[in-house]
């Protein structure tokens, strides 16, 4: 009897430690994150890396303003959300509502495998085939743009986004439907005014973990925009994205030096952006438990 | 004279390693050699590698790209034996190394022409340096201002990582000068090859390994007068060509006798075959 109380205990313990360790990991992670950026505020201020235009970190004085690569990063992102969330919530729409049968099982399949394709392949794609296309279709000097970008994350942002607004539609309960059509609505009605609604928090969660995908997406981004350090006017110029700032650069820094305390700051802000992104979902998440 | 220098090493190398193993003797010559920088040395240092390693079987050597910065930082950080780089190391980098306690040394094991190239239908065919530093600080910014179409110029560099983005910063822009901040930065020498030749209004830079035949190469001046002169195994060699540099390695100093021995291998007459062979220029 009290071994088996013992071990019960062990278990319960070992279980808790695992827990706890997830939370002390992204601790760890964040602090190291803050530990490193901030040495970078004590010759830089944090205004003039926030607003400042010039990203020449190499150069002789350096340029450490992340303002240009903010604004690419959000961009991109906006560009990919406005092409990927109707697209997105439409075809959950279908393969919950509409679709049947073989052609449900299909759907969902597909949208599986698009989440398994690397964003290495998806960035080769959009370099070699989108971004010739979209050179010649806007007439622009060249096809490496935020545009492209956008499309080729939208492509990204997809599966995550069909995926869990198809679940959410999937837990809205029968009676809805019933309810719904009992009183007469089409089908269309049914779904625009009784189902979005009734899934809304839960398509909210989509929405922003899709957009936390793009946003932290660092390969098929660094392909595909051009990486250029400006400040974008129209979704057909060259940006230049945070994470692909980080990727391309990070080789390149000896530790200890403002580039690598720079890298970090980047970090920084990308973390606080994602966050904030994961907050917004939790909470409409909770409000969908509640 | 330098065979016979390289013979004596190797004969001292071998004399050094049949006191660690008594059985020791060229051909055992055994470990492993991390080798990482330039992606433009990337091919070069893989062939030396596989020759060095048919030579002697005992030894494995890894080699890497990444950029000849991540090179140096590598080797500053202790991650990595040799460093191949297509810049010289800042004074700032030697200072780190310092700081780390290495003392670093320079190794010149082949030479290598910057190649400028634009589309084919681009009827730019020659550039003096000075156009050159115009067009990438962004002060020119149509073609028709070196006598081609009125379109705008869409400049491809290469991301700050990596040594032939410094070196044209350094010895095109000129001191002190940047690239335009709308210069696409393009993660590879390849990627600005196949931007190259899919657009028509783009110019970009890479080293001579890089040339194809959906690129066209433009002869470059010192000044306005000429000559104008393509880049080409000669006109490196012979200093003729103004955006040609040294190839380096770069060794800690206190690096073991494997690390002497593919040095010299590399400035051996087979060693200097293999830099013709992957399309760079031996040293003269």
């Amino acid at each position: 009897m009290r071994w088996r109380r013992a071990r019960e205990r062990l278990i319960e313990t070992l279980i808790r430690l695992s827990g706890f360790s997830a939370i002390a990991i992204v601790m760890l992670i964040f602090v190291f994150l803050l530990k490193e950026g901030v040495a970078l505020f004590r010759t830089v201020p944090l205004g003039e890396f926030l607003t400042g235009q010039r990203w020449y970190p190499i150069s002789e004085p350096p340029g450490f303003g992340v303002f240009p690569l903010i604004c690419g990063s959000l961009l991109v992102t906006i560009g990919a959300a406005m092409l990927s969330v109707p697209l997105g919530i439409a075809s959950a729409l279908f393969i919950s509502e509409i679709a049947r049968g073989w052609m449900k099982e299909l759907l969902k399949a597909g949208i599986e495998l698009f989440a398994a394709i690397p964003s290495v392949v998806l960035g080769f794609i959009g370099m070699t085939l989108l971004a010739p296309l979209i050179r010649q279709a806007f007439h622009v000097p060249t096809g490496l743009t935020a545009l492209t970008g956008s499309i080729t994350l939208a492509f990204m942002a997809m599966p995550t986004i069909v995926s869990i607004t198809e679940d959410a539609l999937t837990a809205v309960p029968r009676g809805y439907r019933e309810a719904a059509m009992a009183l007469g609505a089409t089908r269309w009605q049914m779904m625009v005014r009784v189902l979005l609604p009734a899934a809304g928090s839960g398509i909210v969660a989509a929405v922003m973990l899709g957009i936390g995908r793009v946003i932290g997406e660092t390969m098929a981004v660094m392909m595909v925009t051009g990486n250029a350090a400006v400040i974008p006017h129209t979704m057909l110029q060259p940006v230049r994205t945070l994470t692909a700032t980080i990727a391309a650069e990070m080789g390149e820094t000896v530790r200890g030096s403002d580039h690598y305390f720079a890298l970090f700051a980047i970090g920084i802000v990308l973390f606080v952006i994602t966050f904030v992104v994961n907050l917004i979902a939790d909470r409409f998440l909770h409000r969908e438990q509640r | 004279m330098r065979t016979h220098a390289v013979a004596m090493m190797t004969a001292a190398l071998m004399a050094g390693g049949a006191l660690v193993a008594p059985r020791g003797s060229a051909e055992e010559l055994q470990g492993s050699l991390q080798i990482k920088g330039s992606d433009t040395m990337v091919n070069l240092v893989q062939a030396w590698a596989e020759a060095f390693m048919a030579q002697h079987p005992q030894v494995t050597i890894a080699v890497t790209g990444g950029g000849s910065g991540t090179g140096i930082a590598a080797l500053i950080g202790g991650t990595c034996d040799l460093a191949a780089s297509s810049r010289a190391m800042s004074d700032k980098e030697r200072a780190q190394a310092a700081a780390q306690g290495h003392t670093v040394r320079e190794w010149k094991v082949a030479l290598d022409g910057l190649a400028v190239a634009v589309h084919p239908a681009n009827p730019v065919k020659r550039l003096t340096l000075q156009q050159l530093a115009d067009l990438f600080t962004g002060r020119i910014r149509t073609w028709s201002a070196v006598n081609g179409s009125a379109r705008a110029v869409v400049l491809l560099s290469r991301e700050v990582n990596s040594g032939t983005h410094v070196y044209f910063k350094e010895h095109v822009l000129g001191p002190g000068k940047e690239f335009a901040p709308e210069a696409l930065l393009m993660p590879s020498s390849q990627a600005i090859a196949d931007e190259i030749a899919t657009n028509p209004d783009a110019v970009g830079y890479y080293g001579m390994g890089y040339l194809n035949s959906r690129n066209s190469v433009v002869s470059v001046a010192k000044t306005p007068e000429g000559p104008y002169v393509e880049p080409s195994i000669a006109s490196v060699q012979a200093g003729t060509y103004p955006i040609a540099r040294p190839l380096l390695l770069y060794s800690r100093d206190e690096s073991q006798g494997l690390t002497q021995a593919f040095l010299s291998f590399t400035l051996s007459p087979d060693g200097q075959a293999i830099v013709q062979q992957t399309d760079f220029v031996p040293l003269p």
